[in-house]
């Protein structure tokens, strides 16, 4: 990587609502992704990472424009997604991966038909012996059986079945692929497999990842740098190496702190940080910092405003009041 | 460890580890089943359903092919010869016995066809009236329902596809009529359209049909409708929050694709299972509007209007009521015993 390689992807200001029924006529605003920006370079992976229900899918979402955006703007390869046309233009060049390795496959439809959906899609072939030919090809790259071309999708495993899900992203031949928790649903002992095709494919194709997970474990070794979120909003940025070595806001380090280490010694040294009290939900966030519910170093500024996301060194971007008081 | 030879502990020495050829070999070899196929081995073993089934069939094909074959002709009167006065000896006959022309055929030795369930009060074969008459009310009650099956998956589907506004509307509707108490619309409907749709198709191909069947055909249309379209509303509410739907327009799948490959495959089993059940539900309605004399015009029979017309002579003929009634029983409970069997096999969820 770089640091000369242009942005692939900008996010800037990013938000996304949902409207809540809470009653007869009443609805209340969901803040699922307040106020969220980053980029991601050419080439690059950034991890996202954060608990469960802080909007990682929903960023994931409104970034391939499957969810309107509240506000904010997208930027794809220099070009703002706005107009419809701009939407089916960027649909050729991006795809996205699910969670659900079983919701996301039509059980009524044959595996061969699910890769060649996007082909179809952008009539991209000239006749039915081509289709066949970079379907079979796709499937190989996947590490599937291209006898099963005709198989339904319930007749396959987790993993094989989340296979076929990368197949049908890579169809198209993306530049970009967002990968939604994509090992979560999987046993553990497929998911080091499965995350090392991500990397064997990202090499041979040239992609470009925003790779989310809940766990931090697994994005490290995939994610050039990572980005943490909590309750909507991005807390810290950084190299994937930087944050796992020194990580700075208070949310990220009780992240790390409860990452076992393979080494006692180390681990013991190591004090683990337990939050208290659970995550609050975004139908009622906390005011100013979203983490100062549980946050150890919490004073009075944190409940005032929110901190933003600055540099505290090159590279690394933390959002936090505090920050000099902590470190 | 030694294992009394009435133990019930698995000896673990007979198991081992798959290894990873025999996995593989597992998946590959496990025949491949479609949902079609799975839910067809389902239904074959319901004994009830697939009798039933055959019952219908059995029903169906009798009442296509027997007018073709039988001598005579449901509206025929056969004592009525141009050119001579009425021989009301065939009138009222009894099972197996024949006119006055036709014993002096039989005395000549000539062959004479039975009259199998006699004849009516106007001198009209029975038997080929009811056979008639199941062949009316069958496709009368499947053409309803594919009338049924059209407006209330148009109306559900793009109430569930688009949602919001238009779903609220087009619910209300439904809604509305929904709360319409269905009888008297029906005999409302049916009253007012026959006066009026007689004159307005005259000397069309509908008019062969009747006016009474159109506008049969009309209440069905306009008021049996809303439960299939809720239904189909319901289920593509539900699949298109699925996430293969939103990976498809990932893809930068469309409306028309999305419905198309998508939704609509996936509520087929709802589709065709409560098109089925539809069946039934419309033959029962056409019957006793027939009954009420608001069903198909005379002479044409159905077997509601026969069982009217057999309520005059009900003590001295009563059979003339049991035959229609036991055919319309039969064809209505068969048809919803095998609805209810493609839904155990397709769609055990939707079991109430
Ligand atoms: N379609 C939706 N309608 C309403 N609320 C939603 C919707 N999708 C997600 N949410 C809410 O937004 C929040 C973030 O969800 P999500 O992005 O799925 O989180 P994550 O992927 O990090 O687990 C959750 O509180 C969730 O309940
Ligand atoms: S801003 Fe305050 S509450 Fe938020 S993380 Fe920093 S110290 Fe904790
Ligand atoms: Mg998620």
């Amino acid at each position: 990587m770089t640091d000369t390689a242009k942005n692939l992807v900008e996010v800037k200001n990013l938000k996304k609502y949902f409207s809540i029924n809470t009653g007869f006529f009443k609805s209340k605003q969901l803040k699922a992704v307040d106020d969220v920006s980053f980029s991601i370079k050419k080439g690059e992976t950034l991890g996202l990472v954060g608990e469960s229900g802080c909007g990682k899918t929903t960023v994931g979402r409104t970034l391939m424009q499957l969810y309107k955006p509240t506000a904010g703007s997208i930027v794809y390869d220099g070009k703002q997604i706005k107009t419809p046309s701009d939407i089916s233009e960027f649909r050729k060049k991006a795809a996205i991966v699910f969670q659900d390795p079983y919701s996301s496959l039509n059980p009524r439809m044959t595996v061969s038909d699910i890769i060649g959906e996007p082909l179809d899609i952008h009539k991209a072939y000239e006749n039915k012996q081509e289709r066949r030919e970079r379907i079979l090809s796709l499937m190989q790259k996947v590490g599937l059986n291209s006898e099963h071309a005709s198989r339904y999708a319930h007749e396959f495993s987790g993993g094989q079945r989340q296979r076929i899900g990368i197949a049908r992203a890579l169809a198209i031949r993306p530049e970009f692929v967002v990968c939604d928790e994509p090992v979560s649903a999987l046993d553990v002992s497929i998911q080091a497999q499965v995350i090392n095709m991500f990397d064997e494919l990202q090499n041979d194709m040239d992609l470009t990842y925003l790779f989310i997970a809940h766990d931090i474990l697994v994005v490290r070794h995939i994610s050039d740098r990572i980005a943490v979120m909590y309750l909507g909003k991005l807390v810290e940025v950084a190299d994937a190496d930087e944050i796992y070595e020194h990580p700075l806001h208070p949310y990220t380090r009780s992240l790390m702190s409860s990452v076992p280490y393979p080494d006692p010694k180390i681990a013991r040294e190591n004090k683990r940080i337990v939050l208290s009290g659970d995550i609050p939900s975004p139908l009622n966030a906390p005011s100013g910092c979203p983490f100062r519910t549980r946050c150890p170093h919490a004073a009075e500024i944190c409940a005032q405003s929110m901190p933003s996301l600055s540099e505290a060194a090159t590279g690394h971007a933390v959002a936090c009041h505090r920050l000099k008081e902590i470190s | 460890m030694k294992k009394s030879a009435f133990s019930l502990h698995v000896d673990l020495e007979s198991f081992m580890p798959a290894s990873a050829e025999d996995k593989e070999y597992m998946v590959q070899m496990r025949p491949s089943s479609t949902f079609f196929k799975d839910g067809i081995k389902r239904l074959r073993r319901n004994k009830v359903a697939i009798v039933s089934f055959y019952i219908v069939l059995f029903i169906t094909l009798a009442s296509i092919v027997l007018p073709m074959l039988w001598p005579y002709s449901y509206e025929s009167m056969l004592g009525v010869v141009p050119g001579k006065p009425v021989d009301a000896s065939y009138n009222n006959l009894s099972p197996f016995k024949y006119g006055s022309t036709e014993l002096r055929k039989i005395e000549a030795g000539e062959k004479v066809f039975p009259h199998v369930f006699g004849t009516d009060s106007s001198g009209r074969d029975y038997f080929i009236r009811v056979v008639y008459g199941a062949r009316i009310s069958l496709s009368v009650g499947f053409f309803a329902s594919i009338i049924v099956l059209v407006i209330g998956l148009t109306i559900g589907a793009i109430s569930g596809y688009f949602g919001g506004k238009v779903d609220l509307i087009l619910m209300r509707i439904v809604d509305i009529i929904y709360s319409l108490p269905d009888m008297l619309m029906i005999i409302l409907l049916a009253s007012v359209l026959r006066v009026s749709l007689g004159p307005a198709i005259e000397n069309t191909i509908f008019a062969k049909l009747g006016s009474n069947v159109i506008s049969l055909f009309i209440v069905f249309g306009a008021l049996y409708w809303v439960s299939m379209s809720r239904l189909i509303r319901g289920q593509i509410l539900n699949l298109r929050e699925q996430e293969y739907v939103l990976a498809a327009r990932a893809s930068g799948a469309r409306g028309p694709r999305i419905i198309t490959k998508h939704l609509l495959p996936n509520c087929m089993s709802v589709i065709i299972i409560s098109t089925a059940l539809q069946i039934p539900s419309a033959i029962f309605t056409e019957s006793y509007l027939s009954f009420l004399g608001l069903g198909v015009n005379a002479p044409m029979p159905s077997l509601g209007s026969l069982a009217s017309e057999a309520l005059n002579g009900l003590t001295t003929y009563p059979y003339r009521l049991v035959i229609p009634a036991i055919v319309i029983s039969l064809i209505v409970l068969s048809l919803n015993l095998f609805g209810d069997g493609l839904r155990d096999a397709f769609d055990p969820k939707l079991r109430t």
